[in-house]
């Protein structure tokens, strides 16, 4: 069984990075890593969309990151008992949401909000990475409250023996030697927010450009993807896809990668 | 509990209704492959899907590809049908022996936020918009404020209705947003006051306000009068005269119910034309 599984993943990889590959050998003089997409011209770039896609992963994994952690320390002490047990029960619902209707919901409430505060149409970078970083939260906590909470409790009884605030408790002890689950949360989160499609298609916009300023409009790799799928012609604009496919399992892999060497290393 | 009876009763009838034109395809069995135009997708997928529910023996693929592949390869006898978005040239009619069938019109209409006082433009003014050379309302005699840009995705029927007919062939301004559905283009522009974007002329409702091109307000009683400029026909083409099957399918998407799907998908049907 495990055996099977394993094969059948591994030939999807192979596939993409295979298609990939063979997108760049044969669309050479098609520019797919030019910055300039204009299939009426033959320009396929999809450098813009990899600058957006990074963008935006990192701004929503930063967000995101920090309000699990706060959302952890709140769970774990820092927050009167029924407030914590309010926050893991609507942390544990908004698991149970589907993304389309965060994306849904953000249309109609957030889109406007933003574009009448701060300008622009709303739909932007911006919008996007609140959404992706709020729909990041659960997960991250989760990842990290199961290692704080076994920490804490193995440390808490000595803690209050030296006269530590709970407070620092959890900054001094429990966190630094959490900081393993710390770094895997973040880099599960870096995997979520760089591979989500649902979210920057309904909310980043989707115009071909560089993003200079959170309210610009842009289109990540992902949402990419989605848009020209769904109208597929073949030629250039199937090769760039081929090749935004192979391009975010890389990253994906090499994240997972550099995870692992820095989660043995700590360990060693 | 009578009125789900009735229900069931109206469904019933209407089902019995909707069936009679299905009955060309009782004895027919065999495959027919569509290929060609992207905005014809939508038709040509339900009237697929209803025929193959009516008689499992029967299966029809339905493939996009644009109107350049869909006279390709219904000339090289690879698809039963090709689908354009444009007339036949009479090179492609003499070269391949084709027959055409135009069976829709696909009008796209400009539109803006019902509160935007600007509700009627000229081509040129639509293609300095587009191209990102007007920037501000205020330029159209609109309240001050920086236009947003609606536009669809690449390979959209409605996009490219829009460039063949409106825009022309110079190049899009880079802060175009994309959406990727004509109802998420509504949603768009219903919230957006300073939004301007584009729909088939069947989606036009209360909620967003369609712009007059060149003094031509967009209706589909002005896109079937031939009144407003920004329409299409949708073809069908086949070689030579069609037979079995495929003339079923033809004369499926020419009746009632073949119509109904053509305005479903917001396009406006046209009869058959006598030749």
């Amino acid at each position: 069984m495990a055996l099977s599984v394993s094969a059948i993943l591994g030939t999807v990889i192979a596939f993409i990075l295979v298609s990939g590959i063979e997108a760049l050998v044969r669309g050479q003089g098609l520019s797919l890593f030019g910055s300039v997409w204009n299939p009426n011209a033959g320009r396929f770039g999809i450098l813009t969309m990899i600058q957006c896609s990074v963008l935006l992963a990192l701004s929503s994994l930063c967000l995101s990151w920090c309000l699990s952690l706060g959302c952890c320390c709140m769970m774990n002490g820092l927050a009167p008992k029924f407030i914590a047990k309010f926050l893991m029960t609507i942390l544990t619902l908004m698991t149970a949401i589907p993304t389309v209707v965060y994306g849904f919901a953000a249309v109609f409430l957030l889109v406007p909000i933003i574009r009448d505060a701060l300008g622009g149409t709303g739909f932007c970078w911006l919008t996007a990475s609140m959404i992706l970083a709020l729909q990041g939260v659960p997960t991250m906590t989760f990842i990290m409250d199961g290692a704080v909470r076994s920490i804490a409790e193995e440390t808490k009884i000595t803690a209050s023996a030296l006269g530590m605030t709970s407070l620092q408790h959890l900054s001094r002890i429990v966190l630094p030697i959490a900081s393993k689950s710390m770094l895997s949360a973040a880099i599960l989160g870096l995997g979520r927010t760089v591979g989500d499609a649902l979210i920057p298609t309904m909310l980043a916009g989707n115009a071909i450009r560089f993003a200079m300023s959170p309210l610009d409009s842009m289109r990540t790799l992902t949402a990419h993807i989605s848009l020209v799928l769904s109208s597929d012609i073949g030629g250039g604009e199937h090769l760039s896809l081929l090749l935004a496919g192979a391009l975010l399992l890389t990253f994906c892999a090499l994240i997972s990668i550099i995870s692992r060497r820095l989660v043995r290393r700590k360990t060693s | 509990m009578k009125k789900f009876a009735c229900l069931f009763v109206f469904l019933m009838a209407a089902s019995t209704a909707f069936g009679a034109p299905l009955d060309a395809f009782k004895s027919l069995e065999g495959t027919l492959d569509i290929a060609g135009g992207t905005a014809h997708i939508p038709v040509m997928t339900q009237a697929a899907q209803d025929i193959m529910t009516f008689n499992p023996k029967i299966r029809i693929t339905v493939a996009g590809g644009g109107s350049g592949v869909g006279v390709k390869q219904v000339g090289e006898g690879l698809a039963g049908i090709g689908n354009t978005g444009r007339p036949l040239k009479e090179s492609e009619i003499k070269q391949y022996g084709l027959k055409t069938f135009p069976f829709a019109i696909d009008g796209v209409a400009l539109a803006v936020h019902p509160e935007n006082p600007v509700k009627a433009l000229t081509k040129e003014q639509v293609v300095k918009i587009y191209s990102g050379e007007i920037t501000d309302w205020k330029e159209l005699g609109g309240n001050p404020g920086r236009i947003n840009l609606y536009g669809r995705e690449d390979g959209s029927g409605t996009r490219e209705t829009f460039t063949d007919k409106l825009f022309g062939k110079g190049e899009l301004s880079p802060a175009v947003n994309v959406v990727n559905s004509n109802g998420a283009m509504k949603t768009a522009i219903a919230q957006d006051k300073r939004a301007i974007g584009y729909v088939g002329i069947g989606h036009l409702d209360s909620s967003i306000a369609g712009v007059a091109i060149d003094g031509h307000v967009p209706s589909q009683e002005n896109a079937a009068s031939g009144e407003y400029p920004v329409v299409r026909n949708l073809f069908m083409n086949t070689k030579g005269e069609p037979t079995g099957l495929t003339a079923a399918f033809i004369g499926y998407i020419y009746s009632e119910p073949g119509a109904k799907i053509i305005e479903k998908s917001g396009y406006i049907p046209l009869p058959r034309a006598e030749n």
